[in-house]
Protein backbone atom coordinates (compact mmCIF):
# COMPACT_ATOMS: atom_id res chain seq x y z
CA UNK A 1 0.00 0.00 0.00
CA UNK A 2 1.23 3.54 -0.48
CA UNK A 3 1.07 6.83 1.16
CA UNK A 4 -2.51 8.68 1.02
CA UNK A 5 -3.07 11.87 0.68
CA UNK A 6 -6.09 13.24 3.19
CA UNK A 7 -8.56 13.32 0.40
CA UNK A 8 -7.67 9.45 -0.49
CA UNK A 9 -11.67 8.53 0.87
CA UNK A 10 -12.89 11.38 -1.80
CA UNK A 11 -11.60 10.07 -4.52
CA UNK A 12 -12.47 6.66 -3.64
CA UNK A 13 -16.23 7.97 -3.18
CA UNK A 14 -15.65 8.99 -6.79
CA UNK A 15 -15.13 5.90 -7.42
CA UNK A 16 -11.91 6.79 -8.68
CA UNK A 17 -9.33 4.36 -10.24
CA UNK A 18 -6.12 4.24 -7.75
CA UNK A 19 -2.77 3.88 -9.03
CA UNK A 20 0.76 4.29 -7.44
CA UNK A 21 2.53 7.05 -8.49
CA UNK A 22 5.93 7.95 -6.65
CA UNK A 23 4.77 6.07 -3.64
CA UNK A 24 1.21 7.61 -3.35
CA UNK A 25 -2.20 5.99 -4.05
CA UNK A 26 -3.54 8.74 -6.75
CA UNK A 27 -6.48 8.85 -8.80
CA UNK A 28 -5.81 8.10 -12.13
CA UNK A 29 -8.83 8.67 -13.19
CA UNK A 30 -12.83 8.83 -12.03
CA UNK A 31 -14.07 7.85 -15.32
CA UNK A 32 -13.10 8.88 -18.56
CA UNK A 33 -9.59 10.97 -19.03
CA UNK A 34 -11.17 12.38 -21.70
CA UNK A 35 -14.29 13.71 -20.39
CA UNK A 36 -11.66 15.14 -17.34
CA UNK A 37 -9.73 16.65 -20.04
CA UNK A 38 -12.43 18.60 -21.44
CA UNK A 39 -13.92 19.45 -17.83
CA UNK A 40 -10.32 21.63 -17.40
CA UNK A 41 -10.45 22.98 -20.94
CA UNK A 42 -13.72 23.95 -21.09
CA UNK A 43 -15.01 24.89 -17.33
CA UNK A 44 -13.05 23.87 -14.40
CA UNK A 45 -11.70 20.84 -12.68
CA UNK A 46 -9.96 20.02 -9.12
CA UNK A 47 -6.96 17.52 -8.64
CA UNK A 48 -5.63 16.19 -5.32
CA UNK A 49 -1.48 17.34 -6.04
CA UNK A 50 -1.17 16.86 -2.43
CA UNK A 51 1.28 14.37 -3.13
CA UNK A 52 3.60 17.14 -3.70
CA UNK A 53 5.89 18.33 -1.42
CA UNK A 54 6.18 21.63 -0.14
CA UNK A 55 9.43 23.21 1.74
CA UNK A 56 9.66 25.94 3.49
CA UNK A 57 13.27 27.59 3.75
CA UNK A 58 14.01 30.04 6.62
CA UNK A 59 16.79 32.11 7.18
CA UNK A 60 18.58 35.41 6.59
CA UNK A 61 20.36 33.86 4.02
CA UNK A 62 18.17 32.22 2.13
CA UNK A 63 17.35 34.15 -0.82
CA UNK A 64 21.69 34.16 -1.75
CA UNK A 65 21.14 30.28 -1.01
CA UNK A 66 18.37 29.96 -3.40
CA UNK A 67 20.67 32.05 -5.98
CA UNK A 68 23.01 29.28 -5.89
CA UNK A 69 20.77 26.13 -5.57
CA UNK A 70 18.51 26.87 -8.33
CA UNK A 71 19.65 27.52 -12.45
CA UNK A 72 17.07 30.27 -12.34
CA UNK A 73 17.67 33.35 -10.66
CA UNK A 74 15.98 34.00 -7.44
CA UNK A 75 17.08 37.77 -7.70
CA UNK A 76 14.25 38.45 -10.30
CA UNK A 77 12.12 37.90 -7.13
CA UNK A 78 11.67 41.82 -5.98
CA UNK A 79 7.77 41.75 -5.06
CA UNK A 80 6.11 39.57 -2.22
CA UNK A 81 4.45 36.89 -3.58
CA UNK A 82 6.29 36.25 -6.99
CA UNK A 83 6.89 32.76 -8.57
CA UNK A 84 9.56 31.42 -10.03
CA UNK A 85 10.23 27.74 -12.20
CA UNK A 86 13.31 26.12 -11.87
CA UNK A 87 15.25 23.60 -12.56
CA UNK A 88 17.70 22.20 -9.75
CA UNK A 89 21.06 20.64 -11.23
CA UNK A 90 23.65 18.39 -10.07
CA UNK A 91 27.00 19.66 -10.62
CA UNK A 92 27.22 17.80 -14.35
CA UNK A 93 24.27 20.05 -15.37
CA UNK A 94 21.90 17.43 -15.04
CA UNK A 95 18.37 17.82 -13.66
CA UNK A 96 17.71 16.35 -10.04
CA UNK A 97 14.41 17.93 -10.27
CA UNK A 98 12.01 21.30 -11.48
CA UNK A 99 10.01 22.86 -8.95
CA UNK A 100 8.22 26.41 -8.22
CA UNK A 101 9.55 28.35 -5.62
CA UNK A 102 7.59 31.35 -4.29
CA UNK A 103 8.97 34.91 -2.42
CA UNK A 104 7.48 35.40 0.95
CA UNK A 105 9.65 37.24 2.84
CA UNK A 106 13.01 38.26 2.60
CA UNK A 107 13.43 35.60 5.25
CA UNK A 108 11.08 32.77 3.87
CA UNK A 109 10.69 31.35 -0.13
CA UNK A 110 8.33 28.44 -0.04
CA UNK A 111 9.48 25.63 -2.53
CA UNK A 112 6.95 23.01 -4.12
CA UNK A 113 8.87 20.08 -5.55
CA UNK A 114 7.67 16.54 -7.01
CA UNK A 115 6.49 13.67 -5.49
CA UNK A 116 8.94 10.68 -6.73
CA UNK A 117 12.16 12.69 -6.42
CA UNK A 118 11.31 13.84 -2.32
CA UNK A 119 14.07 11.78 -0.52
CA UNK A 120 16.71 12.65 -3.03
CA UNK A 121 15.72 16.46 -3.42
CA UNK A 122 15.28 16.97 0.78
CA UNK A 123 18.91 15.46 0.71
CA UNK A 124 20.44 17.51 -1.91
CA UNK A 125 18.85 20.68 -0.68
CA UNK A 126 19.61 19.76 3.23
CA UNK A 127 23.38 19.17 2.21
CA UNK A 128 23.94 22.30 0.08
CA UNK A 129 21.86 24.13 2.74
CA UNK A 130 24.78 23.74 5.44
CA UNK A 131 26.99 26.47 4.69
CA UNK A 132 23.89 28.84 4.79
CA UNK A 133 22.35 28.27 8.21
CA UNK A 134 19.20 27.12 6.47
CA UNK A 135 16.48 26.18 8.39
CA UNK A 136 14.58 23.56 6.24
CA UNK A 137 10.93 22.41 6.94
CA UNK A 138 8.62 20.01 5.31
CA UNK A 139 5.21 20.95 5.36
CA UNK A 140 3.33 17.44 5.71
CA UNK A 141 0.61 19.22 7.31
CA UNK A 142 -0.41 20.90 4.30
CA UNK A 143 -2.39 19.54 1.32
CA UNK A 144 -2.85 21.01 -1.89
CA UNK A 145 -5.12 21.43 -4.34
CA UNK A 146 -4.99 22.38 -8.08
CA UNK A 147 -8.30 24.09 -9.53
CA UNK A 148 -7.81 24.44 -13.34
CA UNK A 149 -9.54 25.64 -15.95
CA UNK A 150 -11.68 28.91 -17.69
CA UNK A 151 -14.43 29.07 -14.90
CA UNK A 152 -12.11 28.62 -11.74
CA UNK A 153 -12.03 31.86 -10.73
CA UNK A 154 -15.80 32.26 -11.08
CA UNK A 155 -16.00 29.25 -9.16
CA UNK A 156 -13.66 29.35 -6.75
CA UNK A 157 -14.19 33.35 -5.54
CA UNK A 158 -16.83 32.63 -2.92
CA UNK A 159 -15.52 29.78 -1.35
CA UNK A 160 -12.03 31.99 -0.26
CA UNK A 161 -12.26 33.74 3.03
CA UNK A 162 -13.18 37.55 2.94
CA UNK A 163 -10.06 38.55 3.74
CA UNK A 164 -8.41 36.86 0.80
CA UNK A 165 -10.93 37.35 -1.53
CA UNK A 166 -10.06 40.44 -2.84
CA UNK A 167 -6.19 39.79 -2.90
CA UNK A 168 -6.66 36.32 -4.32
CA UNK A 169 -8.76 37.70 -7.42
CA UNK A 170 -6.77 40.26 -8.43
CA UNK A 171 -3.34 38.15 -8.64
CA UNK A 172 -1.10 38.42 -11.78
CA UNK A 173 0.17 35.20 -12.92
CA UNK A 174 2.61 33.38 -11.42
CA UNK A 175 2.00 34.96 -8.38
CA UNK A 176 0.76 34.06 -4.93
CA UNK A 177 -1.30 35.25 -1.66
CA UNK A 178 -1.87 33.94 1.48
CA UNK A 179 -3.62 34.22 5.00
CA UNK A 180 -0.90 32.72 7.30
CA UNK A 181 -1.31 29.26 7.56
CA UNK A 182 -4.87 28.97 6.82
CA UNK A 183 -4.44 29.37 3.14
CA UNK A 184 -2.42 29.83 0.16
CA UNK A 185 -3.24 30.60 -3.45
CA UNK A 186 -1.14 30.93 -6.08
CA UNK A 187 -2.08 31.63 -10.13
CA UNK A 188 -0.33 28.72 -11.07
CA UNK A 189 -1.04 25.14 -12.68
CA UNK A 190 0.17 22.25 -14.69
CA UNK A 191 -2.57 22.87 -17.67
CA UNK A 192 -1.94 26.20 -19.44
CA UNK A 193 -5.09 27.12 -18.02
CA UNK A 194 -6.70 30.09 -16.03
CA UNK A 195 -6.41 28.70 -12.45
CA UNK A 196 -5.06 28.44 -9.08
CA UNK A 197 -2.77 26.34 -6.69
CA UNK A 198 -4.04 26.37 -3.40
CA UNK A 199 -2.40 24.73 -0.12
CA UNK A 200 -4.00 24.16 2.77
CA UNK A 201 -3.84 22.68 5.93
CA UNK A 202 -4.88 18.66 5.39
CA UNK A 203 -7.70 18.89 7.45
CA UNK A 204 -9.58 21.33 5.28
CA UNK A 205 -9.04 19.78 2.50
CA UNK A 206 -11.76 17.39 2.37
CA UNK A 207 -14.29 20.31 3.04
CA UNK A 208 -12.44 22.09 0.26
CA UNK A 209 -12.90 19.38 -1.97
CA UNK A 210 -17.11 18.82 -1.37
CA UNK A 211 -16.80 22.88 -1.54
CA UNK A 212 -15.57 22.78 -4.95
CA UNK A 213 -17.81 19.75 -5.66
CA UNK A 214 -20.54 21.48 -4.85
CA UNK A 215 -19.68 24.92 -6.91
CA UNK A 216 -19.66 22.49 -9.88
CA UNK A 217 -16.01 21.89 -10.09
CA UNK A 218 -15.11 18.18 -11.05
CA UNK A 219 -12.66 15.89 -9.90
CA UNK A 220 -9.91 15.33 -12.37
CA UNK A 221 -7.54 12.53 -12.35
CA UNK A 222 -3.51 11.96 -13.07
CA UNK A 223 -4.13 10.66 -16.65
CA UNK A 224 -5.91 13.59 -17.97
CA UNK A 225 -3.26 15.72 -15.75
CA UNK A 226 -0.66 14.35 -18.33
CA UNK A 227 -2.58 14.64 -21.10
CA UNK A 228 -3.32 18.47 -20.63
CA UNK A 229 0.61 19.00 -19.39
CA UNK A 230 1.81 17.73 -22.67
CA UNK A 231 -0.87 19.98 -24.82
CA UNK A 232 0.46 23.10 -22.63
CA UNK A 233 4.45 22.10 -23.21
CA UNK A 234 4.95 21.60 -20.07
CA UNK A 235 7.53 19.15 -19.27
CA UNK A 236 7.38 16.37 -16.58
CA UNK A 237 10.17 14.92 -14.90
CA UNK A 238 11.25 11.23 -15.22
CA UNK A 239 9.74 11.44 -18.67
CA UNK A 240 11.06 14.59 -20.24
CA UNK A 241 14.45 15.10 -18.13
CA UNK A 242 16.20 13.87 -15.38
CA UNK A 243 19.91 13.70 -14.16
CA UNK A 244 21.57 12.80 -17.39
CA UNK A 245 20.30 15.40 -19.33
CA UNK A 246 20.52 19.32 -19.18
CA UNK A 247 17.53 22.23 -19.01
CA UNK A 248 19.17 22.68 -22.43
CA UNK A 249 19.15 19.23 -23.61
CA UNK A 250 15.54 19.08 -22.39
CA UNK A 251 13.60 22.57 -23.81
CA UNK A 252 14.30 24.14 -20.74
CA UNK A 253 17.02 26.56 -21.83
CA UNK A 254 14.60 29.70 -21.01
CA UNK A 255 14.65 28.76 -17.30
CA UNK A 256 18.25 29.20 -16.95
CA UNK A 257 19.55 32.52 -16.19
CA UNK A 258 22.93 32.95 -17.17
CA UNK A 259 22.92 36.38 -16.28
CA UNK A 260 24.47 38.01 -14.34
CA UNK A 261 27.53 36.45 -15.32
CA UNK A 262 29.12 36.92 -11.64
CA UNK A 263 25.88 34.67 -10.50
CA UNK A 264 27.71 31.19 -9.26
CA UNK A 265 24.95 28.39 -9.15
CA UNK A 266 25.20 24.73 -8.84
CA UNK A 267 26.08 23.55 -12.87
CA UNK A 268 26.89 26.73 -14.08
CA UNK A 269 30.54 25.81 -15.42
CA UNK A 270 28.54 22.51 -17.17
CA UNK A 271 25.63 24.11 -18.86
CA UNK A 272 28.54 27.39 -19.99
CA UNK A 273 30.15 24.88 -21.50
CA UNK A 274 27.74 22.67 -23.34
CA UNK A 275 26.11 26.29 -24.30
CA UNK A 276 28.96 27.27 -26.09
CA UNK A 277 29.45 24.00 -28.04
CA UNK A 278 26.08 24.07 -29.38
CA UNK A 279 25.99 20.34 -30.21
CA UNK A 280 23.99 19.26 -27.66
CA UNK A 281 20.42 17.67 -28.26
CA UNK A 282 16.85 19.70 -28.21
CA UNK A 283 13.81 19.04 -27.61
CA UNK A 284 10.53 19.92 -29.78
CA UNK A 285 7.55 18.82 -30.17
CA UNK A 286 6.00 16.49 -32.79
CA UNK A 287 3.19 16.08 -34.69
CA UNK A 288 1.10 12.74 -36.20
CA UNK A 289 -1.51 13.53 -38.29
CA UNK A 290 -1.86 10.02 -39.47
CA UNK A 291 -4.04 7.16 -37.40
CA UNK A 292 -1.82 5.95 -34.53
CA UNK A 293 -0.57 7.65 -31.04
CA UNK A 294 2.97 9.04 -30.50
CA UNK A 295 4.35 7.49 -27.07
CA UNK A 296 7.21 7.44 -24.84
CA UNK A 297 10.79 5.53 -26.42
CA UNK A 298 9.55 5.64 -29.94
CA UNK A 299 12.34 5.70 -32.41
CA UNK A 300 12.50 9.27 -34.57
CA UNK A 301 14.71 10.10 -37.60
CA UNK A 302 15.16 13.09 -38.70
CA UNK A 303 17.27 13.96 -42.05
CA UNK A 304 20.11 13.96 -42.73
CA UNK A 305 20.66 10.76 -40.82
CA UNK A 306 20.26 11.70 -36.93
CA UNK A 307 18.30 9.64 -35.07
CA UNK A 308 16.36 10.61 -31.36
CA UNK A 309 13.39 9.54 -28.99
CA UNK A 310 9.92 10.61 -27.85
CA UNK A 311 9.73 11.30 -24.02
CA UNK A 312 6.59 11.83 -23.39
CA UNK A 313 3.69 11.58 -26.02
CA UNK A 314 -0.12 11.16 -25.75
CA UNK A 315 -3.59 11.14 -28.16
CA UNK A 316 -4.36 15.36 -27.54
CA UNK A 317 -7.81 15.12 -27.29
CA UNK A 318 -7.97 18.61 -27.76
CA UNK A 319 -6.37 18.57 -30.70
CA UNK A 320 -7.92 15.36 -31.80
CA UNK A 321 -4.45 13.82 -33.23
CA UNK A 322 -1.20 12.75 -31.43
CA UNK A 323 1.54 15.18 -29.79
CA UNK A 324 4.65 14.43 -28.30
CA UNK A 325 8.42 15.72 -27.08
CA UNK A 326 11.53 14.35 -28.87
CA UNK A 327 14.91 15.00 -28.22
CA UNK A 328 17.05 15.16 -31.40
CA UNK A 329 19.83 15.71 -32.46
CA UNK A 330 21.03 19.52 -32.85
CA UNK A 331 19.70 21.22 -35.49
CA UNK A 332 16.57 22.84 -37.52
CA UNK A 333 14.12 19.93 -38.44
CA UNK A 334 10.98 20.16 -39.94
CA UNK A 335 9.67 17.06 -40.52
CA UNK A 336 11.03 13.52 -38.70
CA UNK A 337 9.99 9.97 -39.02
CA UNK A 338 8.48 7.90 -35.84
CA UNK A 339 8.30 4.00 -35.69
CA UNK A 340 5.49 3.13 -34.34
CA UNK A 341 4.48 -0.55 -33.95
CA UNK A 342 7.12 -1.50 -37.15
CA UNK A 343 5.42 1.11 -39.30
CA UNK A 344 7.55 4.35 -40.13
CA UNK A 345 5.07 7.57 -40.07
CA UNK A 346 6.07 11.35 -40.60
CA UNK A 347 5.81 13.95 -37.97
CA UNK A 348 5.74 17.44 -38.51
CA UNK A 349 8.35 19.10 -35.91
CA UNK A 350 6.54 22.16 -34.36
CA UNK A 351 7.24 24.18 -31.26
CA UNK A 352 5.64 23.89 -28.30
CA UNK A 353 3.10 24.38 -26.89
CA UNK A 354 0.18 22.59 -28.68
CA UNK A 355 -2.75 23.96 -27.49
CA UNK A 356 -3.46 27.18 -26.23
CA UNK A 357 -6.67 28.58 -23.91
CA UNK A 358 -8.35 25.78 -25.28
CA UNK A 359 -7.62 25.36 -28.90
CA UNK A 360 -5.12 23.87 -31.02
CA UNK A 361 -2.52 26.70 -31.32
CA UNK A 362 0.48 24.94 -33.88
CA UNK A 363 0.52 26.11 -37.26
CA UNK A 364 -0.08 22.55 -39.25
CA UNK B 1 -16.52 -5.82 -11.30
CA UNK B 2 -16.46 -5.79 -15.04
CA UNK B 3 -19.72 -7.89 -16.91
CA UNK B 4 -18.41 -11.08 -18.35
CA UNK B 5 -22.12 -12.28 -20.46
CA UNK B 6 -22.66 -15.93 -20.16
CA UNK B 7 -24.08 -16.88 -23.90
CA UNK B 8 -20.60 -15.06 -25.02
CA UNK B 9 -17.73 -17.25 -25.93
CA UNK B 10 -14.12 -15.61 -24.89
CA UNK B 11 -10.48 -15.55 -26.30
CA UNK B 12 -7.58 -15.26 -23.30
CA UNK B 13 -6.44 -12.12 -25.26
CA UNK B 14 -9.85 -10.10 -24.28
CA UNK B 15 -12.32 -10.81 -27.29
CA UNK B 16 -15.55 -11.81 -27.26
CA UNK B 17 -17.90 -13.96 -29.87
CA UNK B 18 -21.59 -13.65 -30.53
CA UNK B 19 -22.81 -16.93 -32.56
CA UNK B 20 -25.81 -14.95 -34.14
CA UNK B 21 -29.00 -17.29 -35.43
CA UNK B 22 -27.71 -17.35 -39.62
CA UNK B 23 -24.46 -18.77 -38.02
CA UNK B 24 -22.20 -15.50 -38.75
CA UNK B 25 -19.87 -14.52 -35.64
CA UNK B 26 -20.00 -11.18 -34.21
CA UNK B 27 -16.35 -9.95 -32.54
CA UNK B 28 -15.66 -7.30 -30.05
CA UNK B 29 -13.14 -6.41 -26.85
CA UNK B 30 -14.66 -7.48 -23.90
CA UNK B 31 -15.88 -5.19 -20.79
CA UNK B 32 -12.77 -5.85 -19.17
CA UNK B 33 -10.37 -5.11 -21.92
CA UNK B 34 -12.05 -1.80 -22.53
CA UNK B 35 -11.58 -0.84 -19.18
CA UNK B 36 -7.69 -1.66 -18.58
CA UNK B 37 -7.47 0.21 -21.89
CA UNK B 38 -9.38 3.53 -20.88
CA UNK B 39 -10.82 5.87 -23.16
CA UNK B 40 -10.19 4.54 -27.13
CA UNK B 41 -9.04 6.83 -29.69
CA UNK B 42 -8.51 4.70 -32.90
CA UNK B 43 -9.32 1.38 -34.42
CA UNK B 44 -7.77 -0.15 -36.94
CA UNK B 45 -10.49 -3.70 -38.20
CA UNK B 46 -10.23 -6.13 -40.74
CA UNK B 47 -11.77 -5.22 -43.96
CA UNK B 48 -14.84 -6.81 -45.50
CA UNK B 49 -13.32 -10.31 -47.41
CA UNK B 50 -10.20 -10.48 -45.16
CA UNK B 51 -9.54 -14.26 -43.98
CA UNK B 52 -7.98 -14.63 -41.22
CA UNK B 53 -6.95 -17.85 -39.22
CA UNK B 54 -7.25 -18.29 -35.58
CA UNK B 55 -5.11 -16.00 -33.63
CA UNK B 56 -4.18 -13.88 -36.48
CA UNK B 57 -3.34 -10.41 -35.83
CA UNK B 58 -6.36 -8.32 -38.04
CA UNK B 59 -6.14 -5.34 -36.38
CA UNK B 60 -5.32 -2.45 -33.34
CA UNK B 61 -7.52 -0.57 -30.40
CA UNK B 62 -5.42 2.40 -29.27
CA UNK B 63 -6.30 4.08 -26.30
CA UNK B 64 -4.89 7.09 -24.86
CA UNK B 65 -2.59 4.87 -22.49
CA UNK B 66 -1.82 2.33 -24.42
CA UNK B 67 -1.96 0.03 -28.18
CA UNK B 68 -3.43 -3.28 -28.53
CA UNK B 69 -3.85 -6.09 -31.10
CA UNK B 70 -6.73 -8.10 -31.57
CA UNK B 71 -6.59 -11.06 -32.58
CA UNK B 72 -8.67 -13.58 -34.76
CA UNK B 73 -11.21 -15.59 -32.42
CA UNK B 74 -12.00 -18.25 -35.29
CA UNK B 75 -10.84 -18.60 -38.59
CA UNK B 76 -13.29 -17.49 -41.40
CA UNK B 77 -13.99 -14.62 -43.64
CA UNK B 78 -14.76 -11.09 -42.82
CA UNK B 79 -18.26 -10.03 -43.57
CA UNK B 80 -18.85 -6.76 -41.93
CA UNK B 81 -16.59 -4.30 -40.14
CA UNK B 82 -18.53 -1.41 -37.55
CA UNK B 83 -18.20 1.52 -39.28
CA UNK B 84 -19.28 4.04 -36.63
CA UNK B 85 -15.96 3.14 -34.59
CA UNK B 86 -13.89 5.39 -37.09
CA UNK B 87 -15.47 8.32 -36.09
CA UNK B 88 -16.56 7.03 -32.68
CA UNK B 89 -14.43 4.79 -30.90
CA UNK B 90 -15.26 5.46 -27.62
CA UNK B 91 -18.36 3.43 -28.10
CA UNK B 92 -16.54 0.56 -27.52
CA UNK B 93 -16.28 1.61 -23.67
CA UNK B 94 -19.86 2.54 -23.88
CA UNK B 95 -21.48 -0.62 -24.67
CA UNK B 96 -17.59 -3.38 -25.72
CA UNK B 97 -20.71 -5.81 -26.00
CA UNK B 98 -23.15 -3.77 -28.10
CA UNK B 99 -22.89 -0.65 -30.48
CA UNK B 100 -19.01 -1.47 -29.63
CA UNK B 101 -19.13 -4.49 -31.11
CA UNK B 102 -15.95 -4.92 -34.22
CA UNK B 103 -16.23 -6.82 -36.98
CA UNK B 104 -18.41 -9.93 -38.27
CA UNK B 105 -16.93 -13.05 -39.63
CA UNK B 106 -18.58 -15.79 -41.55
CA UNK B 107 -16.94 -19.08 -39.72
CA UNK B 108 -14.81 -21.40 -42.29
CA UNK B 109 -15.46 -25.52 -41.38
CA UNK B 110 -12.53 -25.73 -38.91
CA UNK B 111 -13.71 -22.51 -37.69
CA UNK B 112 -11.91 -23.18 -33.76
CA UNK B 113 -15.34 -21.80 -32.38
CA UNK B 114 -15.41 -25.09 -29.93
CA UNK B 115 -12.21 -24.46 -28.22
CA UNK B 116 -13.44 -20.39 -27.15
CA UNK B 117 -13.21 -20.51 -23.47
CA UNK B 118 -17.05 -20.51 -21.77
CA UNK B 119 -17.86 -17.23 -19.38
CA UNK B 120 -16.89 -19.39 -16.07
CA UNK B 121 -13.54 -19.93 -17.66
CA UNK B 122 -12.99 -16.52 -18.95
CA UNK B 123 -14.10 -14.80 -15.80
CA UNK B 124 -11.50 -17.42 -14.38
CA UNK B 125 -8.29 -16.18 -16.51
CA UNK B 126 -9.03 -12.18 -15.89
CA UNK B 127 -9.51 -13.53 -11.95
CA UNK B 128 -5.45 -14.53 -12.47
CA UNK B 129 -4.27 -11.32 -13.61
CA UNK B 130 -5.68 -9.07 -11.32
Amino acid sequence: MGKKTPLYNKHLEKNAKMVDFGGWDMPLHYGSQINEHHQVRRDAGVFDVSHMTVIDLNGQRVREFLRYLLANDVGRLKKTGKALYSCMLNEQGGVIDDLIVYFQEETQFRLVVNAATHDKDIAWITQQAKAFAIQIRERDDLAMLAVQGPQTREKVKPLLPGNLQTSAMALAPFHASWNNDEIFVARTGYTGEEGFEMILPAQHAPDWWDALLAAGVLPVGLAARDTLRLEAGMNLYGADMDENYSPLESGLGWTVAFKPEDRDFIGRSALQAQKNQRTHQIMVGLVLREKGVLRAHQTVSVEGGGEGHITSGTFSPTCGFSIAFARLPAGVHEQATVTIRNKQLPAQVVKPPFVRHGKTCIDL
Amino acid sequence: MSEVPKELKYTESHEWVRVEEDGTVTVGITDHAQEKLGDLVFVELPDEGDPLNVEDTCGVVESVKAASDLFSPIAGEVIENNASLTDEPELINKSPYGDGWLFKIKPAKDSGLEKLLTAEQYTETIAEEE
